[in-house]
């Protein structure tokens, strides 16, 4: 089973699970901030909305709804606004 | 940047571009490739199932696309045509130059959303949207669910949520029974369509469909600006600061709250034509348009399947073959299937009567409520314009990264504008791949 870390945590997947799968799975539904702060999560589910972009290994804005999670990866979601 | 030559490019991996992919292998000569941008085949409808799936039509056209010489390229995102007959797409390995001598395209629809105070919470998704992440594995055992918006979606997707064990609450249609009485009564023609829908409403009995009824607005349990809940003691949990807790019905006048955790929510389809609009092709009353062998206005362009109507998998199937034999040369097969297309169609045009939106839902959003998700443009500003293009301009609305993808369709319905043609990229890409 691949296993990555969201938010730091390391969380094992089931194979062919997307990343947004993933991090709903594991009870965050906070993924991005929107540009005057609130809080957004997936909305399509089909690569249309982006609402679900979250940073994967180092990288942003990645839509999480159309990435297939692979072992190692590391997933952060937005930081909650201050 | 990779380079595929190829005689037939289909894009889309739907119902529609796989049997247009088959058809047009039938005449053995012609090369054909078939480009999605999802990491597996199957379109909406039968996304993530491949090889277990529950349908006969899906499995079957599955292992015929297989044992074929057509040549797969997934999560490839098609976003530009360069020179003529050419198209650019993004991979996760670099750009791919497409070039075809007949392209087919069979992009598909994406749901319609509409706002509504507190449509932006975390825990909304659409329904359709909700059930691809669940046929993707996402766990909804024992979550309260109401499942709201108009079309035959809404069963689908109630049904399916419940057999993973979800606790839908309720199935919210907007149109009224007489309407749906009246579509029940015009289904005699199409036998098959009438023994789908007993079987999946008897495997729903217990789940109030309440018809003549529409969320009106939904809130977050009070979490004060700076507090975090912790559900349990996860650690991932502590980000969470505001997201769903329960939805308003209105339901024939009378205003109704459920607590829940998930609301799945869909206002029926609307095509996806970006491409098809980069590429110059006639577009109706945003519907590609299409001679009688799916044949667009430009020159060796097709198009099948949901861009050109909305009519569900069958329709999308019968275009699909059409296309795929009309663009190989072999007419006489496409024309066989004629009759059967009219048939599907007329299904399409009943459909879309049926669920055809409200005014009332055109009142839900208040001044604050955000329609463009993307730039937070709020309903209230976006009110003293008259057209799309000065909405877009004055307030970034549909500037953001979906492209007015989410927006542009929401505006349509409650302004009545019309939203202008697409431009390449037709979806946000890496510079070095441009
Ligand atoms: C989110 C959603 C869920 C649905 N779920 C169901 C369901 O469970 N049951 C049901 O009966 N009907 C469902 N439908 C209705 C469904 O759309 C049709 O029944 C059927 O799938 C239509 O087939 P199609 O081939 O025309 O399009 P689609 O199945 O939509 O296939 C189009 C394909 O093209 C791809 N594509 C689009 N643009 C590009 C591009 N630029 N580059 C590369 N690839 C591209 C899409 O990702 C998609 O895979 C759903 C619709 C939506 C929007
Ligand atoms: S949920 Fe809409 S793009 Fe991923």
């Amino acid at each position: 089973m691949p296993a990555i870390t969201i938010n730091k945590t390391l969380i094992s997947v089931e194979p062919g699970t997307t990343v947004a799968v993933a991090i709903l799975n594991a009870g965050v539904d906070h993924f991005r901030t929107s540009v005057s702060g609130s809080e957004r999560g997936p909305l399509c589910g089909m690569g249309i909305c982006f609402e679900c972009r979250v940073t994967i290994n180092g990288i942003t804005n990645l839509r999480s709804c159309t990435l297939l999670a692979e072992n190692g990866m590391e997933v952060t979601t937005s930081e909650p606004p201050a | 940047m990779s380079i595929v030559e190829t005689n037939i490019l289909i894009v889309g991996g739907g119902p529609a571009g796989m049997a247009a992919a088959l058809a047009a292998s039938s005449k053995t000569d012609a090369s054909v490739t078939l480009v999605d941008d999802n990491p597996r085949l199957g379109g909406q409808i039968w996304r993530a199932e491949l090889g277990k799936t529950k349908s006969e039509d899906a499995a079957n056209l599955i292992a015929a696309i297989d044992s074929k010489k057509i040549d797969l390229v997934t999560n490839a995102q098609v976003f530009a045509a360069s020179t003529p007959n050419t198209l650019k797409a993004e991979t996760s390995t670099g750009a791919v130059e497409f070039q075809y001598e007949k392209l087919i395209l069979a992009t598909g629809a994406r749901e319609r959303f509409l706002p509504f105070p507190g449509w932006t919470l975390p825990g909304v998704f659409g329904a359709g949207g909700l059930q691809a992440l669940v046929k993707g594995g996402l766990k909804v055992e024992n979550k309260r669910i109401v499942v709201a918006g108009t079309g035959p979606l809404l069963l689908v997707v109630a049904e399916s949520l419940k057999s993973k064990g979800a606790r839908v609450l309720a199935i919210a249609e907007q149109t009224p029974a007489s309407k749906l009485n009246k579509f029940g009564l015009s289904l005699w023609r199409y036998p098959s369509k009438v023994k789908q829908g007993i079987a999946l409403k008897a495997r729903i009995l217990d789940i109030p469909y309440l018809t003549d009824t529409w969320v009106t607005h939904c809130t977050s349990p009070r979490v004060s600006k700076g507090e975090t809940r912790t559900l349990n003691d996860s650690p991932l949990l502590t980000r969470r600061l505001s997201h769903l807790g329960s939805v308003t019905l209105s339901q024939k006048g009378k205003l109704r709250s459920i607590d829940c955790d998930y609301l799945a929510i869909g206002f029926h389809l609307i095509p996806n034509t970006e491409l098809a609009s980069i590429l110059g092709c006639q577009i109706t009353n945003s519907f590609v348009s299409v001679d009688e062998f799916q044949q667009t206005t430009c020159e060796n362009v097709f198009c099948a399947g949901e861009p050109t109507g909305i009519g569900g998998v069958e329709a999308s199937l019968v275009e699909g073959k059409i296309a795929g034999f009309a663009a190989t040369g072999q007419f006489e097969e496409a024309r066989n299937l004629f009759r059967q297309r009219e048939k599907t169609r007329r299904f399409g045009e009943a459909l879309n009567k049926t669920f055809a939106l409200r005014d009332e839902l055109k009142t839900l959003a208040d001044s604050e409520t955000l329609v463009c998700r993307c730039e937070d443009v709020s309903f209230g500003p976006l009110k003293s314009f008259d057209s799309w293009r000065t909405a877009k301009l004055q307030t970034r609305c549909g500037m953001g990264p979906c492209q007015g993808r989410i927006c542009g369709a929401a505006t349509e319905f409650l302004f009545a504008w019309t939203v202008g043609a697409a431009r390449p990229p037709i979806f946000p890409v890496k510079l070095e791949n441009l």
